[in-house]
């Protein structure tokens, strides 16, 4: 395939609150994603997200921009609450947003028997990371596009296109959670809020930084110490699957990952190359400055990308987690 | 948490704070006009109080963001009050963060900034503050009237930021 | 009221793997056991050589056989192993990953833990193209497992719920058993079998935190819902999971079995599980929407 037969792939970005919206709309991101306060989203933390009349005011600031507006409705619906799910579809629908973002299977036949108009893509919480669970869900809920989650290689990822019929979107930015998606309640193990059902991760409500006499910067998520950080070295999130712990023949090291952002800058050609048709930036909880110049540096880079240049894109490294980045598993199977 | 009055500023003649704080009480007085979703997004954390230590002058703040009656305060540094979050960070630094100009994560991962205590009422903060539009230092400065000139260099000298209007 | 034993999370010895499936068949008062590989491809063709003896020795002792597939699919590998897994046509499967519905189609079958299944229009999904059994995941409290019961009984399924072992927590694409020996998933040379009830994760100030287990992250404390039996039996639930463990599960399936038929009060179990496993720390948080690792009498 010669390179001007692709498309050019739709840059997706993040928003937790009508603020970084416009500012990811200006800096030029193709489609924004965002959620409802409350926990039908996987990103509810405290002070994020859009009330019904914001979603309104932003998907008009979108329409007026050309960009579309992803409404991510990715935490599992849980019961006797499932009213609270269902209405978040209603108003998404009622506003008339361009894609319903779910990983909830009872939300997925929700939509498809309520809504059969409505665009669905399949959240990365749904971690459908097969052809086989991909073609599952086109064949019972027709939907347009996978998220796929962060644990395929570019190679798999590969694979998966040539047998499936629906889109791909894929993450090239931001935070990397090491558990797989939809899959993780290590969160609800030690805080009682859960990952899958109340959209949080590590809450702010349970974490805690302490400093110690040696300015060691300690941080807890609950009474469990999640890492002890030396003066001088940079911190993450305490994220439990970003923590020193100790085993039986080692201690104080990352069991999981160090605090570390994916960057797949350098690996955007082969993505695309892949069938990736929609690149995503992770970020809800992130600032309007992250926003900004995240988002205008992947404009530039897909631009240049698109005109046949080689993007380069070496600010982004003061955006990341622990001042690391890493491509992941999407550069080959050693990161497993 | 402590009553209001409890504890008094001290007025030291080595720093002016009765100075500061009209200052002060126009930039809550302004915010809480032009922005009242902000504190919708605070939510239960309006109720909190935040200690703002910025490392390299000899003062604090102290911020109760309620919505009915919301107040920044300066104190001198060595009155201890009752504090639901602790802010410390250099003064250009955490008018950097107000300013949303520095992503506020980034600066502490790279541990510009230190946040002890509550951490839930920092981040409903963190986002309400980032949802103001524009430059709030900007819009702060403007709404200085006369004085606007004058404060705006001040806090571009401090931020050394090259302005690029007026 | 059912009591089954839920697949051997653990990389055992084979022969202890056989070993400890005919002991379950001579001796185990359970109606069930789910059979299979849940967490890693790589391990599954350590146990084919015994596979047969253990399916004999079962259907010998009248025990129901059901086949777990693997929980998380991403290689070649992992795809090649569920193709096998859930194509056989002896046994009724237990789908752990949607991709296993693909290949089951309308065949009668199981949803596993690892699908999530937190309310009843999901319910309704899996019941409409299937399944006959759901487990649920041990995050799910009492109030959506009593909603969850109710729909079930409309479509004729079955609720299952661990009741005992440690609670597997969350799985990734990375092997943390490789991790910790500076292994990778590919050269692990199955480190993973020196822990045959996961590697115990400590934080830095020595709190017991987690175990891991391969690509698989649980509970360093052990799911024990010895209290909420008779609850959950009175809000619809028939049937109830032991997970395995290396040691003692004979007894504890007797114990569970006992309190089931009410021929055990439940001080008399609790002492005896106790017991069992003096150094082990028990939880039951989840069900009571408080944090999963608490303990709550």
């Amino acid at each position: 395939m010669t390179k001007s037969a692709q498309k050019i792939p739709e840059l997706i970005c993040p928003a937790g609150t009508p603020a970084s919206l416009r500012t990811a709309i200006d800096a030029g991101a193709d489609a924004i994603y965002c959620g409802f306060i409350g926990p039908t989203n996987a990103r509810n933390f405290p002070g994020l997200n859009f009330t019904i009349k914001q979603m309104e005011q932003s998907l008009n600031y979108a329409r007026e921009r050309g960009a579309k507006l992803l409404c991510a409705i990715n935490s599992f619906a849980t019961s006797p609450n499932i009213d609270i799910w269902k209405k978040a579809i209603d108003d998404a629908v009622f506003l008339g947003v361009d894609a319903i973002i779910i990983a909830d299977i009872g939300m997925a036949k929700y939509v498809s028997e309520k809504y059969p108009n409505m665009r669905i893509h399949l959240s990365v919480q749904a971690g459908a990371s097969s052809v086989e669970a991909i073609n599952f869900y086109i064949d019972r809920f027709n939907i347009k596009r996978v998220v796929l989650p962060r644990i395929l290689t570019i190679s798999e990822i590969k694979k998966i296109h040539a047998a499936i019929s629906c889109e791909i979107e894929a993450f090239i930015f931001g935070n990397i959670g090491m558990m797989a998606e939809g899959r993780c309640s290590l969160t609800n193990y030690v805080s009682g809020k859960s990952t899958n059902m109340d959209g949080v991760c590590s809450p702010a409500e349970f974490v805690r930084y302490e400093e110690d006499e040696n300015h060691n910067l300690i941080s807890r998520l609950g009474e469990y110490m999640i890492d002890c950080i030396e003066c001088g070295q940079s911190a993450g999130y305490p994220t439990i699957c970003k923590g020193r712990y100790n085993v039986k023949h080692r201690n104080g090291y990352y069991a999981f990952e160090e605090p570390i952002s994916l960057n797949l800058t350098y690996l955007l050609p082969d993505l695309i190359k892949a069938g990736v048709s929609a690149l995503k930036i992770e970020g809800r909880q992130r600032s309007k400055s992250y926003i900004r110049e995240v988002v205008s540096s992947f404009r530039k880079a897909v631009d240049a990308y698109a005109r046949g240049e080689q993007p380069n894109i070496d600010n982004l490294l003061a955006l990341t987690e622990g001042h690391k980045q890493t491509e992941g598993a999407f550069k080959s199977k050693i990161w497993r | 948490m402590e009553e209001e009055g409890e504890v008094y500023p001290l007025y030291l003649p080595s720093l002016p704070l009765f100075l500061l704080q009209p200052i002060l009480n126009h930039i809550v007085e302004f915010v809480r006009r032009k922005n009242p979703d902000i504190f919708m997004r605070l939510g239960p954390s309006a109720n909190k109080i935040f200690l703002i230590n910025p490392t390299d002058l000899p003062f604090f703040l102290i911020l109760k963001p309620n919505h009915l009656r919301p107040s920044l305060r300066a104190y001198n540094n060595k009155t201890i009050i009752d504090h639901d979050v602790y802010i410390s960070a250099k003064f250009i630094t955490l008018l950097k963060l107000i300013d949303a100009q520095t992503d506020s994560d980034a600066l502490f991962f790279n541990r510009d900034i230190k946040i002890l205590g509550d951490s839930e009422a920092m981040v409903a903060l963190r986002n309400a503050l980032d949802d103001l539009d524009d430059s709030l230092a900007q819009n702060l400065i403007d709404s200085f009237g006369l004085l606007s000139a004058p404060a705006g260099k001040f806090i571009n000298f401090l931020t050394g930021k090259p302005r690029s209007k007026n | 009221m059912e009591l089954n034993i839920g697949p051997v999370l653990f990389n055992w010895q084979a022969e202890m793997w056989r070993d400890f499936y005919f002991m379950l068949a001579d001796e185990a008062p359970i109606d069930k056991v789910f059979l299979g590989e849940v967490i890693c491809a790589k391990r599954a063709p350590l146990f084919y050589p015994y596979f047969d003896d253990v399916i004999k020795r079962l259907e010998r002792a009248k025990k129901q056989i059901i086949f777990s597939t693997l929980a998380e699919i991403s290689s070649d590998t992992d795809r090649r192993l569920l193709k096998k897994q859930a194509s056989q046509k002896d046994f009724i499967i237990e789908a752990n990953d949607i991709a296993a519905l693909a290949h089951i189609g309308k065949r009668e079958h199981y949803i596993g833990a690892y699908i999530n299944c937190y309310n009843e229009m999901a319910l309704e999904f899996f019941a409409q193209n299937g399944a006959k059994n759901i487990c649920l995941n041990a995050e799910i409290s009492k109030e959506t497992i009593m909603e969850l019961a109710k729909k079930a009984k409309e479509f004729d399924v079955k609720i299952e719920v661990q009741i005992f072992g440690r609670m597997g927590l969350a799985l990734s694409a990375r092997c943390y058993h490789a991790r910790a020996y500076n292994r990778t998933k590919d050269s692990c040379k199955y480190i993973c079998e020196v822990d045959r009830d996961g590697m115990e994760l400590a934080t830095l100030e020595g709190d017991k935190f987690l175990a891991i287990n391969g690509i698989q992250t649980m509970s360093y404390s052990y799911l024990n819902l010895l209290n909420e039996i008779e609850e959950l039996k009175e809000i619809g639930v028939s049937n109830f999971r032991i997970s395995p463990h290396s040691h003692s599960t004979l007894e504890v399936t007797k114990i569970f079995r006992a309190v089931l038929d009410e021929k055990m009060d439940k001080e008399e179990a609790s002492f005896k599980l106790r017991e069992l496993y003096p150094n082990v720390s028990f939880c039951n948080g989840f069900y009571h929407s408080i944090r999963g690792c608490e303990w709550q009498n």
